[in-house]
Parts: structure tokens; C-alpha cells; sequence
């Protein structure tokens, strides 16, 4: 199992934002994607989960491995956390037993009966990762999934992601905060597209990327430091 | 897909979810008629089914613009289309919760209705009839119509103007098909072409719809 993005370009609103992407992820590693505000994190992430099509590049990876975890977390207010996570539990395909453990997990099993609406924001947040461990998927892709938890909970989502990678699954986060795992780091800001050319790259996105451009070859991995 | 649809009936049956929405303005609509019109027995009987099937048609738009538009602003809808279920089976799932919750209550409630608009004793038959064939390509275009507008904000009368000329051929033919019915008169040609409709919308819109939703999703 791995996910290799090969020279990948997207856009978001139809204006070029990302070109050339190139990065490789084996089982049991996780990547956090680095770059200020608008750089394209989010549009990356959506384009690998399958929701845009990427402009030029490939994508390798299995069909339906990867899980997307977005800004928002997909709960309904009305129905409760057990409900919401059953909910889930089913569309993927995973057994019942599988539940109990998720909200163990992220520490929801005393709030499993409360309807979403009554949870904070961050016990709103938990019950969205807990849906991950629901997918089966090995590949994680998330939108900066620490978002109004604490330091505790933020705790949890990190050993939960270990136990992830432990088991051979991958992640891939987009995230400014230090989670304290052995992740590599990919900063964007290399791979930002010229919008001069975004004009052009629709329509010829595959056959001329950098082409007559002077380019300044880079390692995607130069800035990549053991963040642990 | 049964989750889905489980969980979209559940949510319509749950406070705020809109279940009895379309049901309560039927049953104002019709119910105003007579006050409207006079209690003069013969045209009520005559309007009745044309009566009927306009605000069956109006109360089905009322929760059109729910089926899609929660699940776009709490994220759910992405999370749906990266999921293992396929779109037009996630828009086949909805329209049919639609269904449920909208033109089978309709259904239901219209013979009840019926007797205040004085509809003659032959059409009461016709009436469950015509519905039961026609209300489902009512939540199907209406799904249709609701998945090419999800993500515009505050959609819905763009979404009204889109599906109510839509609606004109499954009123034409209900609204006929009844009141030939309810004269004793031969109705099998507006039946069929009625059916025909409601099939037609459940074996092509899901594709179409899914489509947009993928469209307006990027």
C-alpha cells in the first residue's frame, strides 16, 4: 500500500493553485502538508480525495483507500453521537463492535447518547475523527483536524494516528500545530502556480507544465525535518 | 444506501426536520379553497381535482430544498461522495426518502381532503391512484432540481423556478387522468403517460443529478 502523486496540478474556482506536486507516502508514514493560508492545502486534500479532478498529474493509490476528514465533520445536530458514528459505521461496510472502540478512543463513550447539538465544539470534533477509525480506509486525509480541541484531546487524536500508522495505514495532514509524531513535513509554498499561466492551464494543463518556464529544480523533501 | 435512507427518514421524523411541513400546508391550502371559492357544492366538485393536484405539487416544492442543502452545509455531502456509496445511488436513496416523507403522507391525507371539496364518490379511487403514480416523479424532479442548486445560497427560489415548470406535464396528466376518472369516463391514455413520467424520472435523473452534485461539489 502506498500513495504516490506524481507532478500533480489543481485548481480551486477554476484559478490554478498548486502545480507539480510530488510526493510519496508508504505504509506507516504520515506527511504534514505546511504552506500559509491559501497556499492550497484544502484543495490538494479534496483533489486526492477524489471530489475535483486534478488539472495534470497522477494520483496512485488503491480505489477507495483513503478516508477525508473536512473542516466540517458531516455530524447531524438531531440525531446522537452513537447514531451519527452508526450512521457512518454502516455506509462503510464496518461492524457494530467497531463503534464502542472508535468512541473509546477519542473519549465519547459517556456522550454517546447525547444528540450532536448538545456537544462543544471540540467534542464535535472528536466525533468526526472517531468516524475515521469507522472508514477501514489506510489513508487519512485531513483538513487541520485539531481545530478547537485541547491540548488532552489533541492528545488522543495523536495516539490514534500512532495506532493508525502502527497498523500500516498512512496519513496525510494538513495542520499547523506540532502533534509530536515521527512525521515528515511538506511545505507547499514551492509548488505554488504562476497565475499568469492559469489562464492556459486548463486547456493544455499536461503537455506544457514548466515548459519554457525557468523552473528552480527542488527536492520536495529539502525543508522535510523529523519533527519529532 | 439503506443507512442513508434510514437516517433521512429518522431525520425528518426528528424535531426541526420538516416532516410535517408539507403535509400542514396541503391541508391549509385545501382547506381555504372552499372558503375562497363558496360552498356552492358543484363547482367545488368540479375544481377538486385540479385543486388537489396543484397543492400536492405546491407542498412537495416546500421541502425540496432540504434534501441536499443540510448535508452541504455540515460537510456530510462530501463525506458522502468519498464514501463507498455510489452518487446516484445517494440521489436515488434521497428522492425516495423524499417520497416517504412527503408524497406518501400526501397520498394518505388527499382522500380525507377530498371530502371537503366535495369530490364526487367515483374519483376517491382515482385520486389514490393518480397519486401513488404520480407524486414519486414529483421527489425525483424535485431531487433533480435540488442537486443542481446545492451550494447556491439561499437557492430555493431558483430552485422553485426550476422544477415547477417540470411539474407542468405530471399535473397535466394527474390532474386529467383524475378528473376523467372521477366522470366515469376512460383514463387509461393520461394514466399511462402519468406512469410513464414517474418511471422515466427514477431511471434517468439520479444519473443526471448525481452528476450536478459532483459538479457542484469541485
Amino acid at each position: 500500500m502506498e500513495l504516490e502523486v506524481a507532478d500533480l496540478a489543481c485548481a480551486r474556482g477554476g484559478v490554478l493553485v498548486l502545480e507539480g506536486v510530488n510526493f510519496r507516502l508508504e505504509a506507516g508514514e504520515a506527511l504534514m502538508l505546511r504552506g500559509p493560508n491559501g497556499i492550497g492545502k484544502t484543495t490538494l486534500l479534496r483533489t486526492l480525495a477524489g471530489l475535483q479532478p486534478p488539472l495534470a498529474g497522477r494520483i496512485g493509490m488503491a480505489d477507495e483507500a483513503l478516508a477525508y476528514g473536512a473542516h466540517a465533520d458531516g455530524l447531524k445536530s438531531t440525531l446522537t453521537a452513537l447514531e451519527n458514528l452508526r450512521f457512518w459505521a454502516r455506509v462503510h461496510g464496518t461492524g457494530e463492535g467497531e463503534i464502542g472502540r472508535a468512541l473509546e478512543e477519542f473519549n465519547l463513550a459517556d456522550l454517546a447518547g447525547r444528540p450532536a447539538h448538545s456537544l462543544s465544539a471540540g467534542q464535535k470534533r472528536r466525533l468526526g475523527l472517531a468516524r475515521l477509525l469507522l472508514t477501514g480506509r489506510a489513508i487519512w486525509a485531513l483538513d487541520e483536524p485539531t481545530v478547537s480541541l485541547d491540548a488532552e484531546s489533541v492528545r488522543l487524536f495523536a495516539r490514534a494516528v500512532e495506532r493508525h500508522l502502527a497498523g500500516g495505514g498512512m496519513a496525510l495532514m494538513a495542520t499547523h500545530i506540532d502533534l509530536g509524531l515521527a512525521a515528515r513535513a511538506l511545505d507547499l509554498t514551492p509548488f505554488r502556480a504562476d497565475p499568469d499561466r492559469a489562464g492556459k492551464a486548463g486547456a493544455g494543463g499536461a503537455d506544457g507544465a514548466g515548459a519554457g518556464r525557468v523552473r528552480v529544480p527542488h527536492d520536495p523533501f529539502a525543508g522535510a525535518e523529523d519533527l519529532a | 444506501m439503506i443507512a442513508l435512507l434510514v437516517r433521512d427518514i429518522r431525520l425528518a421524523m426528528r424535531a426541526g426536520g420538516g416532516f410535517g411541513l408539507g403535509l400542514a400546508f396541503f391541508l391549509i391550502a385545501v382547506v381555504l379553497v372552499p372558503f375562497g371559492v363558496g360552498p356552492e357544492g358543484g363547482l367545488l366538485g368540479t375544481i377538486a381535482p385540479g385543486i388537489l393536484w396543484i397543492a400536492a405539487l405546491l407542498a412537495c416544492l416546500l421541502s425540496l430544498d432540504r434534501i441536499f442543502t443540510l448535508d452541504y452545509e455540515d460537510g456530510s455531502l462530501d463525506l458522502l461522495a468519498t464514501s463507498p456509496l455510489p452518487m446516484e445511488g445517494v440521489v436515488a436513496m434521497k428522492a425516495l426518502a423524499h417520497w416517504l416523507t412527503t408524497g406518501l403522507p400526501l397520498t394518505i391525507a388527499a382522500p380525507v381532503l377530498g371530502l371537503l371539496l366535495n369530490l364526487p364518490e367515483s374519483a376517491y379511487y382515482w385520486l389514490v391512484v393518480t397519486f401513488l403514480l404520480g407524486t414519486p416523479a414529483l421527489s425525483f424532479i424535485g431531487t433533480f432540481g435540488a442537486a443542481l442548486t446545492v451550494g447556491v445560497k439561499r437557492g430555493g427560489l431558483l430552485l422553485s423556478l426550476l422544477v415547477l415548470p417540470l411539474y407542468i406535464p405530471s399535473l397535466t396528466f394527474g390532474a386529467e387522468a383524475l378528473r376523467r376518472g372521477a366522470e366515469g369516463m376512460a383514463n387509461t391514455v393520461p394514466l399511462l403517460m402519468l406512469a410513464g413520467i414517474t418511471l422515466g424520472t427514477i431511471a434517468l435523473l439520479p444519473f443526471v443529478a448525481a452528476q450536478a452534485i459532483r459538479i457542484n461539489l469541485r
